[in-house]
């Protein structure tokens, strides 16, 4: 039986169509995947994303995190946003995750389906993070989030991309970061659940909010490159192979000291054999996660995940493929029922990302 | 012509011989946005509740099923443009092929429009 979360009456109030997703019910689609893709593309999309484990360490924890991530914690300014990924001792991926130093702890935000097995790993470290499951995650995404956000939570327009601070919203303490799996500009919003629902409606009653769903989530992170966990990320593929080396900090890269350094940065100096690298797939049918991808000499990878981008209007696809042929313009084939679909290897993202990044202008 | 219907949610329209397939518009409401059909070739036959097209939507690819067996002789070419006419017309411009029909007793145990309405109310 799938759990209800705080938004659950509300999804079903919009019309959402509910399915099963890390053990929760939780909306797929509203009025359908490609108009709410778009919508969230050229206006503001609200998510629910409170299915996401919210994780509070003591400040003092930044030392020890750094022996489970790669990332540089305990250089960690506070209200800055941090993207990282839990090791496992061969350097693969446990998950990957945003940690953020705020002035009296750090907070982190893991993903649904592995947070139970992630407070595992942190309990072994011996570190005993709060797992904050009376707080809900919504995300405003799109062109025209900051201009309604900014009507309910004064100042958060100043914050760039990556940065997060204390904000109240409808008189309830909140707090809101520039960030988001999109693509786009916009927020992700920490409340209490008890709040969460008056904050959503709050939200939607601006004409240029609308509820989108899973289904738009996962197409317009893959058109923006964003790897999911689960499919382009597994314990068997390591920061580099998962193409996420900016995601281990200088120092760690001296210095080590995390899960699988040796291997890792090891890979990092002399390469990796396999490399995530983005496919256009010629036509317009998607190849999908489990494809095989080929070159003359066989099988040399195989689709991550892929589908249809419907900003771009062509099939894309993510996959992890031998380093042999992960060179930008690379010809490659994908089969799909057994029909060999012609593809290419390209950079990511495949639609521009619309970050505002620090000292861009606003 | 009657109209029959499956429990995998196809229809076939059969005069004489001939039948015409395609999904319902419960089943393209639950796939959702179609982005591309996969079609049989003119030509090849097909078995009752065998394998006959892919319809992709945007999050997934769905196995459509044969309603009857026979022979595909046609194909509704309008899908390689427009794949979205299944969400617009599932059970009139989005049809996906026409077979002959290699045993019209296949028919039998299919459902009438009521009887599909009445299972579909169930789901």
């Amino acid at each position: 039986m799938d759990l209800a979360l705080p938004l659950d009456s509300l999804h079903r109030e919009l019309g959402g169509r509910m399915v099963s997703f890390a053990g929760y019910a939780m909306p797929i689609q509203f009025e359908g995947i490609i108009a709410e893709h778009n919508w969230t593309r050229t206006q503001a999309g609200l998510f629910d994303v409170s299915h996401m484990g919210q994780l509070v360490f003591a400040s003092a924890d930044d030392v020890a995190l750094e022996t489970l991530l790669p990332g540089d914690i305990t250089g960690l300014k506070a209200g800055v946003l941090r993207y990282s990924m839990l090791l496992n001792d061969n350097g693969g991926i446990l998950d990957d995750l945003m940690v953020t130093r705020r002035e009296d702890d750090l907070y982190m935000v893991v993903n649904g389906a592995t947070k139970h097995d992630d407070i595992s790993v942190f309990r072994a470290a011996g570190l005993n993070p709060q797992y904050r499951d009376d707080w809900a995650l919504l995300a405003l995404q799109g062109p025209l989030a900051v201009a309604v956000l900014e009507r309910l939570a004064p100042g958060v327009g100043s914050l760039s991309f990556m940065r997060g601070g204390a904000f109240a919203l409808l008189g309830v303490p909140a707090w809101i970061s520039r960030s988001g799996y999109t693509g786009e500009d916009g927020f992700e919003i920490s409340v209490p659940n008890d709040a969460v629902e008056p904050v959503a409606r709050a939200l939607l009653t601006h004409a240029e909010v609308r509820p989108i769903g899973l289904g738009a989530r996962d197409s317009l992170r893959l058109e923006a490159g964003l790897p999911l966990y689960g499919h382009d990320l597994t314990p068997a593929i390591t920061p580099v192979e998962a193409g996420l080396a900016f995601a281990i900090s200088k120092r760690r890269k001296v210095e080590g000291g995390f899960p699988g350094a040796t291997h890792v940065l090891d890979q990092l100096l002399n390469g990796a054999p396999k490399c995530r690298v983005g496919l256009k797939v010629e036509g317009r049918l998607p190849a999908r996660e489990g494809a095989s991808v080929v070159a003359a000499e066989g099988v040399v990878g195989t689709v991550t995940s892929g589908g249809f981008g419907p900003a771009l209007g062509a099939p894309i696809a993510m996959a992890m493929v031998d380093a042999a042929h992960v060179a930008d313009g690379t010809a490659l084939g994908i089969d799909v029922r057994g029909r060999i679909l012609d593809a290419t290897v390209v950079p990511m993202p495949f639609f521009p990302k619309s970050y505002v990044r620090e000292g861009a202008p606003r | 012509m009657t109209r029959y219907f499956t429990k995998e949610h196809e229809w076939v329209d059969v005069e004489g011989d001939t039948g015409t397939c395609g999904i319902t518009s419960y089943a393209q409401e639950m796939l959702g946005d179609v982005v591309f059909v996969d079609l049989p070739a003119p030509g090849r036959v097909l078995t009752k509740g065998g394998d006959a097209a892919v319809v992709e939507s945007v999050k997934a690819a769905s196995d459509v099923y044969a309603p009857v067996g026979g022979t595909v002789i046609e194909v509704n070419a309008d899908l390689e443009a427009d794949p979205a006419l299944v969400n617009t017309g599932a059970e009139t411009g989005g049809w996906f092929f026409k077979l002959t029909l290699s045993d019209a007793s296949e028919l039998d145990g299919l459902m009438d429009e009521d009887a599909y309405k009445a299972f579909v109310a169930t789901l």
